[in-house]
């Protein structure tokens, strides 16, 4: 345990270090205050808000349709989990149901995009604790993913593809191809970055019993996600209920009991490998043929084949685009697991055409006040490796 | 006239000496830094400096002219005078080093008066260079203390610390080549490793038919990893903890001279491991005639160098460099020629020899950068102290038994 240093004057002495907000290791703007006793932690303090967007407000004055190019900002890590979360919770507020073809490629991009930030979170995980080389080969792998992204969506990384009722676009020709040229070369990829860290002295001595969270204390602070499983709970929305069909696709959720850094690491790389299994299986499962956007006169806009012709179907574009659709008054709460943890988005509505409240539980903001719990009477190195696999976004946390 | 000369040669045959030597290393470390930009860049699937200069050749250059036009601002309440101190403490020392490494055997002719390749011939160059190495920690403590900052002072901490448990444990991992060869002088400790083992193996203290001193070679190469501050002993400057360590509030030039100093310590240290375990700049083939051959080794890589420039560079993506890059194979056929003279040829064999182990342990500094984490704190005070230290006096301890046993015979 820690001790404070007499000085003399007799006084207990302790440095106060401010980590960041700019600082290499604290992935955006956090701060955390550090109280060190030599480099020992006595006490941290995450302080948060520099990076504070006010995405949440912004929704209340934009369309229901609008608002979703907001989501994307929010865990710019993973918009499409963003997108998928608010769109499911607009469709649940509109009773609305997605044609499966829809259904399928939301799982199928999602999943990519968990690996996409899962990807992210090793690279930068590993260059904070100084395996640069892993941080390069991950990007390399991430963009390819991108480029999944940007032919679907036309963006590579603020994509809004998802819509309310389905999806953007009709995905283009030839996009399945290149998932699976990737879904090919993906797993020799993942073994090289197994062979480069999980097995490595050094590796495992920086993350192996570092930072350890008691699996109540988890539960009791709400952490999700990885963090929560790695502490021997098997929780994961996906499974514990389903959206978007994800009860049609076999995959396990791995778990570990030891609940450290590198229990952590390895509950990542495993997630990987499932998101592979359900991006192959949503491949096969995508049909070919058929809608991507359901039907619903007044909300969702129709096709442009039936505008040049009905005049029902010009009037409602016309209305859509210029006073959006009105819900009917009502609150939903909808909830994903985006690569944090548990993703939520919360939407109320008091039947006009812009939401009345938009609040979204976002797992890195809960996540991130464990941080105290896991790096005090450890190293100030400890505290670089237990931000990293907490895995936080700001933008999520202040949003 | 010749009346001065001659009672100042030796004066100006040193001066000359270090000019040389202080020129070439120089130069060597500003394109270390490209070296180790480029490697790593391509064991990290990009493609290091590509811009500046073909083949980004001139990028040592355009840092070196960025730094020197940078603001250099000192921070509050820094101890000016050891801010300033700092620095060039770090440089010189690390630079002062090279003085006592032997490039090669016998003695060279210059201005009619011969003299030995190497700046300074000091029968205990080995305990002198153990003695600079020691103080380059100064540098950097005094670096971190002066410059009133929080993570500098965290940084020239950790430095501190760790360069003088790891100092321990470099210092006892070469007591194994001072008994094998009986002496403290450089010079002399390559001399004692000519021949061969078994025929094939040269002689070298890594192979020494006595007691080979591999074990003495890992514990002083993870030890200089260390002492040099490198991945995976990065701590002091471990970017992404203590933002840049001891050097965070340095900027320009100072900063410069950080850089060039953990470079110049890392040619320093590959340069003494080359000379106490691989022969300094014995050739690793037999000295019998039929290895011949070998004395035109330089000559040869230097030969295909030129004509892989000339055969590549004409076909270069810019104009500058069509013409640059073909110019610079040129110059290495120039060099291939002057090598293969047959005045030149045994002269350069030294230098080459030692020049190239010395550029593999470099290459190795770079691989495992691009290769390995970086240790924590209080698990490399344990590797050193609970580990390393101990294994090196067993080396030493079963050295001196082997020695003792063979004398005894």
């Amino acid at each position: 345990m820690p001790t404070t240093v007499s000085t003399a004057t007799g006084q207990a002495e302790s440095m106060v270090l401010n980590m960041g907000p700019q600082h290499p290791s604290t992935h955006g703007v956090l701060r955390v205050v550090l109280e060190l006793d030599g480099e020992n932690v006595v006490k941290a303090r995450p302080d948060i808000g520099y990076l504070h967007t006010g995405i949440e407000k912004s929704c209340e004055a934009k369309t229901y349709s609008q608002a979703i190019t907001l989501t994307d900002r929010i865990d710019y890590l993973a918009p499409l989990s963003n997108n998928l979360c608010y769109c499911l919770a607009v469709e649940k507020l509109l009773n609305l149901t997605v044609p499966k073809r829809a259904q399928y490629v939301r799982v199928l991009l999602t999943e990519l995009t968990r690996i996409g930030s899962h990807l992210v979170w090793l690279g930068t995980h590993a260059i904070d604790l100084g395996a640069m080389s892993v941080f390069l080969y991950c990007f390399r792998e991430r963009e390819e993913i991108m480029k999944i992204f940007e032919m679907v969506s036309g963006q590579r990384m603020m994509t809004s593809y998802f819509r309310i009722g389905g999806l953007a676009l009709e995905p283009p020709v030839g996009w399945l191809e290149r998932v699976a040229k990737f879904v090919e070369a993906f797993p020799s990829h993942l073994a090289e970055y197994e062979d480069l860290l999980t097995e490595n002295r050094i590796w495992q001595g920086r993350t192996k019993g570092v930072g350890y969270l008691k699996p109540e204390d988890a539960i009791a602070m709400g952490v999700s996600g990885p963090p929560l499983r790695a502490a021997g709970v098997a929780y994961d929305v996906r499974k514990f209920f389903p959206y978007s069909s994800y009860d049609e696709f076999a995959f396990d959720v791995p778990t570990r009991t030891e609940s450290d850094c590198y229990a952590r690491y390895l509950v990542r790389m495993a997630e990987m490998g499932e998101s592979l299994k359900i991006v192959r299986q949503a491949m096969s499962k995508i049909p070919a043929e058929g809608p991507i956007r359901t039907d619903a006169p007044g909300i969702i806009p129709p096709q442009r084949e039936k505008m040049k012709t009905e005049m029902e179907a010009l009037i409602y574009h016309f209305k859509i685009f210029t006073e959006g659709f009105s819900p009917p008054p009502g609150e939903v709460y909808q909830n994903v697991e985006s690569p944090r943890g548990e993703l939520g988005f919360f939407v109320a509505s008091d039947g006009s055409p812009k939401p009345m409240r938009v609040k979204v539980r976002a797992p890195s903001f809960v996540n991130l006040q464990a941080l105290p719990m896991l790096v005090t009477g450890r190293l100030v190195a400890d505290v670089v490796a237990c931000i990293g696999t907490l895995d936080i976004v700001l933008g999520e946390i202040d949003r | 006239m010749n009346g001065l000369f001659a009672q100042n040669a030796y004066l100006l045959i040193s001066l000359l000496k270090v000019a040389v030597v202080v020129l070439v290393l120089l130069t060597g470390i500003a394109y270390l830094t490209w070296f180790e930009r480029k490697v790593v860049a391509h064991m990290q699937s990009r493609w290091g400096p590509e811009r500046v200069g073909p083949y980004g050749l001139m990028q040592p250059l355009a840092d070196g002219v960025k730094f020197l036009f940078k603001e250099d601002p000192t921070p509050a309440g820094a101890d000016r005078f050891v801010y300033f101190l700092a620095p060039f403490l770090s440089l010189s020392l690390a630079l002062c080093t090279i003085a006592l490494i032997p490039f090669g055997p016998g003695e060279i002719s210059i201005f009619g008066r011969s003299t030995s390749l190497s700046i300074a011939e000091i029968n205990i160059s080995l305990l002198i260079v153990f003695a600079f190495t020691s103080l380059s920690v100064y540098g950097v403590a005094l670096a971190g203390w002066a410059s009133n900052s929080k993570y500098p002072l965290l940084g020239s901490l950790r430095s501190s610390a760790q360069m003088l448990s790891y100092e321990l444990g470099l210092t006892m991992s070469v007591v194994g080549i001072v008994l094998l060869s009986g002496t403290f002088s450089l010079r002399t400790i390559v001399l004692a490793q000519q021949g061969t083992v078994l025929g094939v193996l040269p002689r070298w203290n890594v192979f020494s038919p006595i007691m080979p001193q591999v074990i003495g070679f890992l514990c002083f190469f993870i030890a200089a990893l260390a002492e040099t501050n490198r991945v995976p002993f990065d701590l002091p400057e471990a970017e992404t903890e203590l933002v840049a360590g001891f050097h965070t509030e340095y900027a320009s030039f100072k900063f410069a001279m950080f850089f060039m100093a953990e470079y110049a310590a890392m040619v320093t240290v590959s340069a003494v491991a080359s000379v106490l375990f691989f022969g300094g700049w014995l050739s690793p083939f037999p000295e019998n005639p039929a290895f011949h051959f070998t004395y035109y080794l330089p000559a040869a890589l230097a030969a295909v160098g030129g004509v892989l420039l000339i055969v590549n560079g004409l076909r270069y993506r810019s104009k500058v460099g069509r013409v640059v890059v073909p110019v610079l194979g040129l110059i290495l056929l120039l060099l291939a020629a002057t090598c293969a003279l047959p005045g030149v040829n045994p002269v350069i064999q030294g230098p080459f020899w030692l020049l190239s182990k010395i550029f593999f342990f470099l290459f190795v500094y770079v691989w495992i950068r691009g290769t390995l984490p970086r240790f924590r704190y209080d698990q490399l005070m344990a590797f050193g102290w609970k580990v390393l230290l101990p294994v090196s006096l067993a080396n030493v301890v079963v050295t001196s038994l082997l020695i003792l046993l063979r004398e005894k015979r």
